[in-house]
């Protein structure tokens, strides 16, 4: 099952065209990174390969036929910024019961039990966006889409949580974008790069 | 964290007392002798004693018997008012924001209608035309407050509906009822409640102004709108007791509403308690 990208364009409201007619194919098993600088569209055309926003014009594929919006959805994303992806009113351990996330990857992630009965506002942004790539690893997930998943974090947490993804990405086969800044991180963790200009 | 729990205990403190204060009013007027508010002559216009609390009145009524059913009568209908007006906010604020464009071009419509015509003449007219009473008032401020709230309503569920947390939920494979009842109601319920608080003592005022123009309740039944208006007649005559007690009664059952609303609300929205360190 691969996640296809046809001819892809978008554009918010009137503003000039982001990208034209972009092309884009992930395999099973395949980490590719993402670069292009602050404004490329990064973010925008993340959120619509996971189907979050509809593109202007061509098609995202899943498996050779069109998402549907029923059930889990195969493919999962992380955002830039966690604290805006989490309900402000609920403990922690809500969060991680409606995804039904596994044990294995509660530790592999580091996630302490005593977070488990805090709120999000009482977490750091660290320790909150473990929780939402634990979230998004959940047993149906065959696609990661990472957008700058760990541009806060300090380099040791940064590599906790990309050892604990690579080893559910090894494990399931998943296939994997990784949004960055860093070139570094990238050349380190990718196969291949696509590259978006402004 | 002592400052908190002080905090908290003082909340905690107002809560109870002003339940206590309400159910005190509500049990009083349920079960106080009808007997006191029927003319006693003999003991007419007599100034507050310890036998007649609040003095009595130019018929020689209690007035303490009287305050207490027109508050309980007042509060009975202000709350089923306020309540039935919250609901249909609700429901409408729901409909308009999920059920797509054309639900949402008719509630919206009806909402600027209702907006566009002043609150008591709408309200006279739905009281009139169902005979007056406690069952025309009901209804009246019940079809005429909820516009407002139901805006609100409409607005916060269109803004969490988009929020991140609500399209990751859903694409978890969450079904649209559950979301609807861990991501949104808990969300719009600090709103509804406030909403309802802040739509009672608007409920009451309007019943007293409906019931002073002769549409509302009967003058035989105790309302605290009678109450007051028939006071009013009297106070240059040097009977201040009668207007005094029962206006700060009234003051106080509001209060005391504000106050378990504010309280509810912080109880509801952890994150504004927590705000406080
Ligand atoms: N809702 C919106 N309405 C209008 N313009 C938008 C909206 N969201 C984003 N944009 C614009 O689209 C462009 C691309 O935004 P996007 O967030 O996709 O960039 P990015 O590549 O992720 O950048 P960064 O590296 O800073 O995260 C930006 O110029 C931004 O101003
Ligand atoms: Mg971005």
């Amino acid at each position: 099952m691969q996640l296809e990208a046809k001819k892809l364009s978008y554009r918010y409201g009137c503003y000039p065209w982001l990208f034209r007619e972009v092309d884009f194919t992930l395999s099973p098993g395949e980490v590719v990174g993402l670069l292009g600088p602050s404004g490329s569209g990064k973010t925008t055309l993340c959120r619509i390969l996971a189907g979050y926003v509809k593109p202007a014009e061509g098609r995202v594929l899943l498996g050779g036929k069109p998402i549907t919006r029923k059930g889990y959805q195969p493919v999962q994303l992380v955002f830039q910024h966690p604290e805006k992806a989490l309900n402000p009113r609920w403990r922690m351990r809500k969060v991680l019961k409606e995804a039904e996330v596994e044990d294995s990857i509660l530790e592999a992630l580091g996630i302490q039990s005593e977070w488990l009965s805090h709120f999000p506002g009482e977490l750091s942004g660290g320790e909150l966006q473990r929780f939402c790539v634990a979230r998004a690893l959940g047993k149906g997930t065959r696609f990661l889409i990472a957008d700058e998943m760990t541009t806060m974090l300090d380099a040791i947490t940064q590599a906790q949580i990309w050892n604990a993804v690579l080893n559910a990405q090894k494990q399931r086969e998943m296939g994997i974008v990784v949004v960055s800044h860093e070139e570094k991180l990238v050349a380190r963790l990718c196969d291949r790069v696509m590259r978006l200009s402004r | 964290m002592n400052v908190l729990k002080n905090k908290r205990l003082r909340a905690l403190g107002m809560t109870i007392f002003s339940i206590l204060f309400l159910g005190g009013v509500v049990i009083l007027g349920l079960t106080l002798d009808k007997g006191n508010i029927v003319t006693h002559l003999e003991i007419r216009n007599a100034p507050p004693t310890l036998e007649h609390l609040f003095g009595t009145d130019w018929l020689g009524r209690d007035m303490f018997t009287r305050t207490m059913m027109g508050l309980t009568l007042s509060m009975g209908v202000g709350l089923l008012g306020a309540f039935c007006s919250t609901m249909i906010a609700a429901v409408l604020g729901m409909v308009a924001a999920t059920m797509g464009k054309v639900a949402d071009a008719v509630v919206s419509w009806s909402t600027d209608l209702f907006l566009s015509v002043p609150h008591l003449v709408m309200l006279l007219l739905i009281s009139f035309s169902l005979g007056g009473g406690a069952k025309g008032i009901i209804a009246g401020t019940a079809l005429t407050h909820w516009p407002s709230l139901a805006r609100i309503i409409r607005a916060e569920i269109m803004a969490i509906r988009s929020a991140d947390y609500v399209q990751v939920s859903r694409r978890l494979g969450k079904p649209g009822w559950w979301i609807a009842m861990n991501h949104i109601f808990p969300h719009i319920l600090p709103q509804l409640a406030v909403g309802f608080l802040l739509m009672f003592p608007h409920a009451i005022l309007h019943e007293a102004s409906v019931t002073f123009l002769g549409l509302g309740l009967s003058p035989h039944q105790p309302a605290i709108g009678i109450i007051l208006s028939e006071s009013m007649k009297y106070l240059s005559s040097g009977l201040w007791w009668l207007a005094f007690f029962p206006g700060l009664c009234l003051l106080f059952a509001v209060r005391a509403f504000a106050a378990i609303g504010g309280n509810l609300r912080q109880f509801i929205r952890p994150s504004s308690a927590h705000d406080a360190r």
